[in-house]
């Protein structure tokens, strides 16, 4: 069990993990080609045409992964949180920082095809609906994490700051979420949701699911070659980055 | 317990011997507030439609302003790292001095929301609500914003930041308060909106003083 | 006893200071002394338990600070460059606002006697914004006199003093270090003090 416990730690070093990372993320990156193209040709060319909402239904093989993994990916931003506020690893600031860019960027994915969707079912680029202000909020909160370990000049403070706000966001996102439908329901907002409008066929399901998984391996190899960029940049001055191959040149 | 009355005490020393700073955050909410009939049209069906949101909107915008001072000129002045040795836990220093952020910045607009309630031609019964649901909001808004004061401590463009990292935050203080008094307006209880401010204050008094206290020892290192 | 053993503090990439190892008994006082920018306001912060050490250990009568980090601090009067003084605030009431946060409150008779004796006499109830540079720092100082800690961390005392002052600040800490007290303090100026000295050099 110790023993376990030992390595665990160990890759929470930079030195360690940059090489581990180094070698890990052109598999995802190549997963995530995959599950891509095999997503994009299910969601297509096999899903059958919607017979309410015509070939427009499509976007939702973006937007409903987009969705999912923003909020994924703020709950792991937290996770490394609440592990670098424990146990103090400088790995884990770095990677919420590496995670957070990948994050806002899935919200506004999320919030563009809602709009794109939106205006030929509704009519309108943007609805008051419950999913999409949570998911703007949502997105409020990822800038709001960049901007305040941006405007922190030294980088442990700023992991540190960014951890706090990471955490206090979490554990809001669930009372602001219940706040925004109960707010949609008393004003009596859109009925039309998103996901609950076309009847879920199960090519559509699968469709989902692999653009999900695509949009999780990219999430998880571009944070991984984020981190190496950002492990370079904060340990430059050590011997142990000197001593690297790509540095030699 | 002694250290956090002394707390209050001298942050509302300092307020008194600084009236302006209290005011200016009080005009500031009565001159956002007349501004919305202003902008719209003086239709009193209309003003009374959109006056909880517009109080309620005002009402953080002003209860932010001065949160940029909460822990700055502590800071500056050395005394925060004096409270951070006090053998008094510094969680309940930061409790005190929001509590005092409060009753300079929070409970003047719950009193003054009534007056400012008349211009938008609300009944009597949906001024005591909105008082009400100021009076459970307000102070969520300075311990939310006191997390948001001590993790700008001492940034560049800190103001900024700072309504960037805890305006999305109010945003549930926001929905339940402007709503309660939507609710009463519209014939509906607002004993929900009301347990539900509660519950949100509740959750802010236990959880917030430490987050603030926390981001403030990373201030201070 | 205090007690520091291997400390190092690192400012962003660069090590500041590593190793420093010293020991202050009762009635001993340890002066830091070092060029600008060595670490002497790092290490006194590091002591005071403001900043954590890059590594190293602080103990107090041989346990380590973290442990007995309440009764360390009831026991520590830390005065930093900042001063901690109020503008709005009169030197009687800075003086006993600081007291009550500290957690020793103050009774009025021992204020304005301590105010006095640091000759700030009939300026006690004038806003300290009124105030000199010098005699802001001599209201800091007037929190010695009151004060029944037993370890003093002093961050450049002596600065913006007059010739007066200095000698009075001498003679507070004379009598602090024959009640048995401890000092630590940064300077860059010789002082004789009584007690038993001894002195640190950083960045040598």
């Amino acid at each position: 069990m110790s023993q376990r416990f030992i390595n665990w730690f160990k890759f929470a070093s930079p030195a360690s993990f940059y090489p581990l990372a180094g070698k890990a993320w052109p598999w995802f990156a190549a997963l995530a080609t995959a599950f891509c193209a095999a997503g994009l040709w299910i969601s297509f060319f096999v899903a059958p045409t919607d017979f309410q909402q015509g070939e427009g239904y499509r976007i939702i093989f973006i937007h409903v992964p987009a969705s999912w993994m923003s909020m994924f990916i703020y709950c792991v931003m937290a996770f490394w949180a609440a592990i670098g506020i424990t146990f103090n690893t400088r790995l884990s600031g770095m990677m919420s920082s590496a995670l957070a860019p990948t994050g806002a960027l899935f919200a506004f994915i999320s919030l563009w095809t809602g709009a794109l969707w939106g205006k030929p079912m509704w009519g309108a680029w943007w609805v008051w609906d419950a999913r999409l202000t949570s998911e703007l909020i949502l997105f409020f909160l990822y800038i709001g994490y960049i901007a305040l370990t941006a405007a922190i000049d030294d980088p442990r403070r700023a992991d540190k700051a960014g951890a706090i706000v990471a955490l206090v966001g979490v554990v809001n996102v669930p009372i602001i979420y219940f706040s925004v439908k109960w707010w949609n329901t008393l004003h009596q907002g859109a009925s039309v949701s998103l996901t609950k409008a076309p009847t879920m066929a199960t090519t559509m399901l699968w469709g989902m699911l692999l653009m999900a998984l695509a949009f999780w391996m990219y999430s998880i190899a571009i944070a991984l070659y984020r981190v190496r960029a950002i492990i370079l940049e904060r340990e430059r001055h050590t011997t142990w980055v000197a001593e690297l191959p790509e540095m030699q040149r | 317990m002694s250290a956090f009355f002394a707390i209050v005490r001298r942050d509302l020393l300092l307020a008194a011997r600084r009236k302006s700073e209290v005011f200016t955050a009080l005009f500031f909410f009565m001159i956002v507030v007349s501004l919305f009939p202003l902008g719209i049209g003086p239709e009193t069906a209309l003003l009374r439609r959109i006056a909880p949101g517009v109080l309620w909107v005002a009402a953080l915008l002003a209860a932010m302003l001065s949160l940029n001072r909460l822990f700055a000129a502590d800071h500056a002045d050395g005394t925060l790292e004096q409270m951070a040795l006090s053998p008094t836990p510094l969680a309940l220093l930061v409790a005190g001095k929001t509590l005092a952020h409060w009753l300079t910045a929070g409970l003047p607009l719950v009193l003054l929301a009534p007056v400012l309630g008349i211009q938008f031609d609300l009944s009597a019964r949906s001024l005591g609500i909105l008082m009400l649901s100021l009076l459970l909001g307000t102070p969520i808004l300075s311990l939310i914003g006191a997390i948001g004061a001590a993790l700008t401590l001492g940034l560049r463009g800190g103001g900024v930041l700072l309504s960037l990292l805890v305006l999305p935050l109010y945003i549930p203080a926001l929905i339940f308060g402007a709503g309660a008094v939507e609710a009463d307006m519209a014939g509906l209880g607002v004993g929900g909106h009301l347990s539900l401010l509660g519950a949100l204050l509740a959750l802010g008094v236990f959880f917030a003083p430490w987050a603030a206290t926390a981001a403030l020892r990373i201030a201070l290192e | 006893m205090l007690t520091a053993h291997g400390l190092a503090c690192d400012r962003g990439d660069r090590r500041l200071f590593s190793a420093v190892d010293f020991a202050v008994a009762p009635g001993q006082w340890l002066q830091v002394e070092g060029p600008n920018g060595a670490g002497k306001t790092s290490l006194l912060r590091i002591v005071a338990g403001l900043a954590p050490a890059a590594d190293g250990r602080i103990e107090w009568d041989g346990q380590p600070v973290a442990q007995v980090r309440d009764e360390y601090h009831a026991r520590l009067l830390y005065l930093g460059h900042a001063p901690s003084i109020k503008d709005d605030l009169s030197a009687l009431e800075n003086l006993q606002t600081a007291a009550a946060v500290a957690g020793r409150p103050l009774d009025e008779h021992t204020a304005l006697t301590a105010l006095r004796r640091i000759g700030l006499k009939g300026r006690e109830d004038l806003p300290t914004r009124v105030l000199s540079q010098g005699q802001k720092r001599r209201v800091a100082l007037a929190r010695l006199l009151c004060s029944q800690a037993r370890l003093w961390i002093l961050d450049e005392p002596f600065v913006a003093l007059d010739v007066a002052a200095v000698s009075q600040l001498c003679e507070i800490l004379d009598e602090h270090l024959s009640r048995g007290g401890m000092l630590l303090f940064t300077s860059h100026q010789a002082v004789q003090l009584g007690g038993t000295p001894s002195s640190l050099r950083l960045g040598a």
